[in-house]
C-alpha cells in the first residue's frame, strides 16, 4: 500500500504523531511539556569550551552557567556592579611601593610598584560529578591510569561509569592557581595570556620555563602543581593571592571572567591521558565546573543541553535591583533558590527563518529580531519608540531592548597621508567626513533603527560616556532644541575648502580627492550599504573607492597598515572606560605593535592621560580626565564615531525575570519557566490546518477522471 | 572481470592525486596557515606567538609544497602538502584543525545524511517513475502535454524556494510536522518526512522528464511493435515489457549516486538543522578548516569513482550483452 502511496505513509505517521496531546510539529517529546525545561537555539558550533581559551559570547552562553570565577555582576542593579560568586567576599586589594611598604589604597599611582588580590572563596562547594574526580573506596582515582586498550568502548564522557565511592571533591584555592597557571601553559593558546603576562608578577617566566620542554606534537601532559609562579600563591585551603605589577584597576573585572574561574588538575591530567583527544575527550569539549548547571549533552551539530548540577551549592535570587524592578515584577523571586529550571535545550538552527518561525510557534522561549523579521515583530510608535506589532502583543511576547556595550566604527589609518597624520589639512578632511556620513540614516537604513549615533567611542552606560548637551561632540553636531542635531553639510564644505579640497578638488592639482573603502563584504547582502557609503563621500565631492576583499586579506591589509578607510568594532570586555580608549592608545598601534589600535591613532598627550586615567577609581577626577581624553579624539577624528547596536530580544509570557544584562553570561540560573501557560499556547498556536490536503486529495481524485477516460479509449481502441 | 576493477582502482589513484593537489592549491590560493589560526584562535587579543605556536602545533609552519631548506626527498616529503596528504590515501583523515577526529565525526554523521537520502531516493524514484511511465502511457495526448508543462515548471523553480515554501506551508501555515531539527531513532521521522517531501517535489521535474524520455526511447523499439503486434493492451506492453527493458538505464543511473548519498546535501541539511556530512561540509568550508575540507573532498572523490565502477559492474549485471574487458 505504501509503495504506491507514500501518501498514505505520511499521513499515517501524522495519525501517530497526533495520538499524543501534543501539537503534531512540537520539535521535542511530548513528555517535555510539563518540564521546567528552557528552549533556545544557537547558530554555530562554540569553537572552544575550555574556559582558558573561550573568548567567545556563543562559547559563553555555555561556559557561563558551568564555570565559576570568584566574582559576578550584579544580575539586576546598573550601572553594572560587581559581586561575589565563589568568593567569600569581594577581593582585598593591597598596593606596595618598590621596597615593599604598603601603601595606602589612595596612593598615586605612580609609587605603585605592586598590587596584591587576596581572594577568599567559601568552603563547602562542590565539583559536579565528573570521572577526572571518580575515586575508588581505597581513595585511588579511577580513571586516571588509563590505557589506549581501556578506551576501546569509549566514546563519549558519558561512557565512563560515575558509580564510584565519590565522583567530586571540594573547590579550593588550588584549583584557582592551578587555571592561572594553565595561561602560562604553549598549549593552551590563551588569548589573554600576552595581556596578563605585562600584569601578574612571574606569568611570562613561567611561561618561558613551560616552553622550553613542552614538545607540541607530543601534548604531554604538564603537572602545573610542579611549577610556581612567583606572583601567584595559595594561602591556605580557601585563600590564594595574585601580586600584579604596578596598579590595574581592571584586574577586578577579570576576575569575573571565565579565564579566571577554578580548574581541578585531575581533569587536565584526565583529558591529557593517551588516547583521549583521539576519542575527541577534550576539556574543550566536556567542561567541568562548580555551577548550577552542567553540560549534559555536547552535540553542537545537533543541540547542548544543560542540565542541573546536583552538586551546587547554591545561591539565592538577589534581594534588591535598580529602580523600578520592584514595580516591573523583577524582585518577585527575591531570596528564592535558584536555578529555577532543570534544563536548557539548545538546538542548533543556522538559519533565521526557521528559528523565528519556532520562536512564534511557542518553540523557542526567547529571540532575537533579525532584518527579516524586523517589520513583523517591531513598529515604531508616533514618539519613535519600539513597540511590537499587534500580531506578537496578542501572544504575549515582550520585547526587551538594551544598548549594547559595543561600537561599530569607521577608522581611517593615521599612517596614510593622505587621510592621516596630525596635520591640520588631514585633520579638517576627517572632521569633514564625520559629517558628511550621517550615521542616523544609516541606522534608520541599515539596522532598522536599532541604533544610537556614537559621539565618541564609549557606549551609553559605561563610566565615562556622557548623554545629553555635555556628551554631544560638537565637530558633528550642534545642541539646538534640546536635541542633538547632524551639523549642515555647509560646514563640512568648509572644512574641505580649509582643509585644500573645495568641492572634492585638491587647490593645488585641481584633481578630485579620491579615497579607498576596505571592505570585507562584496556580496549582494552589503553592495547596497556600500552604495550608500559611496553617496555619503559623494557630498563633499570625494570619490570613494570601494575595495572588497575577503576577511583574511582585510586582516593582512590592517596589519601591514596597507588599508585608508576601514570598519571594524569592539565588544567591551568589562564596563570600564579603559576598554574602550585602550583602541586608540598608540602603543597598542596596529602596524607597529600589532595591538588593538586599528587606525594607528598616536597623540602624545592622549597617550599620557590614558596612562593616568586607566589606574584611577571612578569619580570626577576621572570623568574630567575622560572628557579631556574625548576632546582630544573628537577634534583629532581618527574614527567616525559611527554608532553603538541597541539589542532587542523577544521573549514570551511565560519566560520569566528577563532583564538585559550585558556583562553577564551566566544569567539562566535566574530565569524562571511557567510550562503551564506554554503548553495552553503552544496546544492553541499549532492546531494542525488539514484543509488543504483534502482538497489535494479531491485535486488528485479529479485528475483520475480525464485519465480513466483516455486509457479507456485505448484500451479499446484498434490497432489502425 | 576482476583484472578491469583492479586496473580501475589503480587508474583512481592518479585522479585522486590530482584531486588532492587541485584541493590543496585551490584552499591556499584564498586561505593561508595564519588565517587558517587567526579563524580558530579568535579574533580578540590575538598574538603572532598564538598564531605560530597553533601553525606549529598542527604542522602548518612547514612550507606548502616545497622545502627548499632540506635536502633530498625531504624537499618534498617535509611540506604541508605531503604530511597532510599521504595519510589520506590509508583513509586516515587524522584530526581537524578545531582537532576533532575527523573519522569519527565522519561515522557519526553520515547517518542522518543517509536518514534524508535513502528515503529520498526510493520515494523519488517511485513517485517519478510512476508519473513518467504514465506520461510516456499518455503520450500524445493533452495529458501528456500538461504533465510535460508542469515538469518543466517544477524543474524552473529554485530548490532554495522548495525548502523555504515546503518550511512555510507544511511547517508553519498547517503545523503538520516541525519545521527544522533532527532527532534519532522513532522520533526522527517526524523531522524526515518534510525534508523528504521537499526532495521528492523538488525532484519530480527533472526526474519525471528524465524518466520519459528513456520510456519513450523504449516505446520506439521494434520488441514493443512486436509485442502490439501479437495484440497485447497498451497496459501489458507498458508495464510488462518496457518498464522492464527501461529499468537498464534506469538502475545503472541510480547506482551511480549510490556512494553519494553519504556526502549529504549542502542546503537541505543546513535549513533543516539536520547533521549530516553535508553541513559538515559546508561549516569546514566556512570555518576555513583545510583538514575537513580535504578529507570530504578525497572522501567524494572515491565515492565518485566507485559509484563509477559500480555502475558498469552493474550494466553486466542487467544486461548480458556488455562484457568487461
Amino acid at each position: 500500500m505504501f509503495r504506491r502511496q507514500p501518501f498514505a505513509l505520511f499521513i499515517l505517521l501524522l495519525i501517530c504523531s497526533g495520538c499524543s496531546d501534543s501539537p503534531w510539529n512540537n520539535p521535542y517529546p511530548a513528555e517535555q511539556d510539563m518540564a521546567k525545561i528552557l528552549y533556545d537555539h544557537f547558530s554555530g558550533r562554540p569553537k572552544h569550551l575550555d574556559p582558558i581559551r573561550s573568548y567567545s559570547a556563543n562559547e559563553y552562553i555555555f561556559l557561563g552557567q558551568v564555570y565559576e570565577p570568584p566574582l559576578q555582576y550584579h544580575f539586576l542593579k546598573r550601572p553594572y556592579e560587581l559581586t561575589t560568586l565563589t568568593a567569600a567576599e569581594m577581593p582585598q586589594v593591597s598596593y606596595f611601593d618598590k621596597d615593599g611598604n604598603r601603601l595606602p589604597a589612595s596612593a598615586p599611582s605612580d609609587q605603585i610598584a605592586s598590587s596584591l588580590y587576596r581572594i577568599t572563596i567559601k568552603p563547602g562547594i562542590q565539583f559536579q560529578p565528573h570521572p577526572a574526580l571518580a575515586k575508588d573506596h581505597n581513595g585511588d582515582y579511577l580513571y586516571h591510569k588509563l590505557t589506549p586498550a581501556d578506551l576501546d568502548d569509549v566514546y563519549t564522557l558519558d561512557d565512563f561509569s560515575l558509580q564510584a565511592e565519590t565522583n567530586t571533591r571540594e573547590l579550593t584555592a588550588d584549583d584557582y592557581v592551578y587555571q592561572i597557571k594553565r595561561m602560562a601553559h604553549p598549549g593552551t593558546h590563551s588569548p589573554i595570556a600576552s595581556l596578563m603576562s605585562e600584569h601578574i608578577v612571574g606569568l611570562s617566566d613561567l611561561s618561558v620555563e613551560l616552553r622550553k620542554n613542552y614538545n607540541a606534537e607530543e601534548k604531554a601532559f604538564i603537572d602545573l602543581r610542579k611549577v610556581s609562579i612567583a606572583g601567584v600563591k595559595v594561602v591556605d585551603r580557601y585563600r590564594y593571592e595574585i601580586k600584579l605589577k604596578g596598579k590595574y584597576p581592571q584586574f577586578i573585572y577579570w576576575l569575573s571572567m571565565y579565564f579566571f574561574s577554578p580548574m581541578p588538575w585531575e581533569a587536565d591530567l584526565f583529558y591529557a591521558q593517551k588516547g583521549m583527544e583521539d576519542k575527541n575527550i577534550t576539556l574543550n569539549w566536556y567542561p567541568i565546573g562548580t555551577g548550577p548547571f552542567m553540560l549534559t549533552e555536547n552535540n553542537p551539530n545537533r543541540r547542548m543541553v544543560l542540565g542541573r548540577n546536583p552538586n551546587y551549592h547554591g545561591e539565592k535570587f538577589p534581594l534588591e535591583g535598580e529602580e523600578g524592578d520592584l514595580e516591573s515584577g523583577l524582585l518577585k523571586d527575591a531570596g528564592k533558590d535558584l536555578p529555577f529550571i532543570d534544563k536548557a535545550i539548545y538546538s542548533l538552527e543556522k538559519e533565521t527563518i526557521p528559528s523565528w518561525t519556532k520562536f512564534q510557534q511557542g518553540f523557542y522561549d526567547t529571540s532575537g529580531v533579525s532584518s527579516d523579521s524586523f517589520d513583523q515583530a517591531v513598529q515604531f510608535g508616533a514618539q519613535g519608540d519600539a513597540e511590537l506589532t499587534d500580531d506578537m502583543q496578542a501572544k504575549g511576547i515582550k520585547l526587551l531592548t538594551a544598548v549594547t556595550t559595543s561600537t561599530f566604527y569607521m577608522g581611517f589609518n593615521m599612517l596614510d597621508d593622505v587621510i592621516g597624520g596630525q596635520s591640520e589639512r588631514n585633520k579638517k578632511l576627517r572632521q569633514a567626513i564625520s559629517i558628511a556620513v550621517d550615521y542616523e540614516e544609516y541606522i534608520s537604513i541599515f539596522a532598522n533603527g536599532r541604533g544610537v549615533p556614537a559621539q565618541g567611542p564609549i557606549p551609553n552606560g559605561i563610566f565615562g560616556s556622557k548623554l545629553g548637551e555635555e556628551g554631544t561632540n560638537s565637530i558633528v553636531y550642534d545642541w539646538r532644541d534640546g536635541k542633538q542635531r547632524r551639523k549642515p553639510l555647509e560646514a563640512a564644505k568648509r572644512l574641505m575648502i580649509e582643509a585644500g579640497y573645495p568641492a572634492g578638488r585638491d587647490e593645488k592639482t585641481g584633481k578630485q580627492l579620491i579615497l579607498y573603502f576596505d571592505s570585507t563584504g562584496g556580496g549582494p547582502g552589503s553592495k547596497s550599504m556600500l552604495n550608500w557609503l559611496e553617496k555619503q563621500f559623494d557630498k563633499l565631492g570625494i570619490e570613494l573607492v570601494i575595495r572588497a576583499t575577503d576577511y583574511n586579506r582585510f586582516q593582512g591589509k590592517m596589519t601591514k597598515g596597507t588599508a585608508q578607510i576601514f570598519q571594524w568594532g569592539w565588544n567591551a570586555d568589562y564596563p570600564d572606560p579603559e576598554n574602550f580608549m585602550f583602541l586608540l592608545y598608540g602603543p597598542n598601534g596596529k602596524v607597529e605593535h600589532k595591538g588593538e589600535n586599528a587606525a594607528n591613532y598616536s597623540n602624545a598627550k592622549f597617550d599620557a592621560l590614558f596612562e593616568k586615567m586607566k589606574n584611577m577609581d571612578n569619580g570626577p577626577k576621572r570623568q574630567a580626565v575622560i572628557d579631556e581624553m574625548v576632546a582630544i579624539l573628537r577634534d583629532d577624528s581618527p574614527w567616525l564615531w559611527g554608532w553603538h547596536p541597541v539589542a532587542f530580544s523577544l521573549h514570551h509570557d511565560w519566560y520569566e525575570n528577563a532583564k538585559p544584562n550585558l556583562m553577564a553570561n551566566n544569567t539562566l540560573k535566574y530565569k524562571n519557566i511557567d510550562p503551564v501557560l506554554r503548553t495552553e499556547n503552544r496546544k492553541s498556536w499549532n492546531q494542525p490546518v488539514l484543509w488543504p490536503l483534502k482538497w489535494l486529495f479531491l485535486l488528485f481524485v479529479l485528475s483520475l477522471i480525464p485519465a480513466i477516460y483516455i486509457w479507456w479509449r485505448k484500451e479499446r481502441a484498434s490497432a489502425l | 572481470m576482476m583484472a578491469y576493477i583492479i586496473r580501475r582502482a589503480l587508474y583512481a589513484i592518479p585522479i585522486l592525486i590530482g584531486v588532492n593537489v587541485l584541493t590543496f592549491v585551490l584552499f591556499f590560493v584564498v586561505n593561508s596557515p595564519d588565517d587558517m589560526a587567526r579563524m580558530q584562535l579568535g579574533e580578540k587579543r590575538l598574538t603572532e606567538e598564538a598564531i605560530q605556536g597553533w601553525k606549529q602545533e598542527r604542522g602548518y609552519d612547514k612550507p606548502l609544497l616545497w622545502n627548499s631548506s632540506e635536502e633530498g626527498l625531504e624537499k618534498v616529503t617535509d611540506t604541508i602538502f605531503f604530511k597532510k596528504s599521504i595519510r589520506l590515501f590509508l583513509f586516515d583523515f587524522g584530526r581537524s584543525d578545531s582537532g576533532r577526529d575527523i573519522s569519527f565525526d565522519i561515522s557519526q554523521r553520515m547517518w542522518p545524511s543517509l536518514a534524508i537520502a535513502i528515503p529520498g531516493l526510493i520515494v523519488g524514484l517511485l513517485v517519478n517513475i510512476t508519473f513518467a511511465l504514465l506520461i510516456a502511457f499518455f503520450r500524445g495526448t493533452y495529458l501528456d502535454i500538461t504533465g510535460v508543462v508542469f515538469c518543466v515548471i517544477l524543474m524552473s523553480i529554485s530548490g532554495l524556494f522548495y525548502i523555504i515554501g515546503g518550511q512555510f506551508l507544511v511547517g508553519k501555515l498547517m503545523n503538520l510536522v516541525p519545521i527544522s531539527g533532527y532527532d534519532t531513532g522513532l522520533e526522527s521521522i517526524k523531522f524526515l518526512v518534510l525534508p523528504v517531501l521537499v526532495g521528492l517535489v523538488g525532484g519530480i521535474g527533472s526526474g519525471t522528464r528524465w524518466y520519459r524520455t528513456i520510456f519513450l526511447e523504449e516505446i520506439g523499439k521494434d520488441y514493443v511493435r512486436t509485442a502490439r503486434s501479437k495484440g497485447l493492451s497498451e497496459r501489458l506492453v507498458m508495464f510488462r515489457h518496457v518498464l522492464k527493458n527501461a529499468m537498464i538505464p534506469i538502475l545503472t543511473g541510480v547506482v551511480v549516486v549510490l556512494p553519494m548519498l553519504f556526502m549529504g546535501s549542502l542546503i537541505t541539511e543546513s535549513f533543516f538543522g539536520i547533521p549530516g556530512l553535508g553541513s559538515y561540509t559546508l561549516d569546514a568550508i566556512t570555518s576555513q578548516d583545510f583538514a575537513i575540507v580535504r578529507s570530504m573532498v578525497f572522501l567524494g572523490s572515491v565515492l565518485y569513482i566507485i559509484g563509477l565502477l559500480l555502475t558498469d559492474i552493474s550494466y553486466t549485471l542487467v544486461d548480458p550483452r556488455v562484457r568487461l574487458q
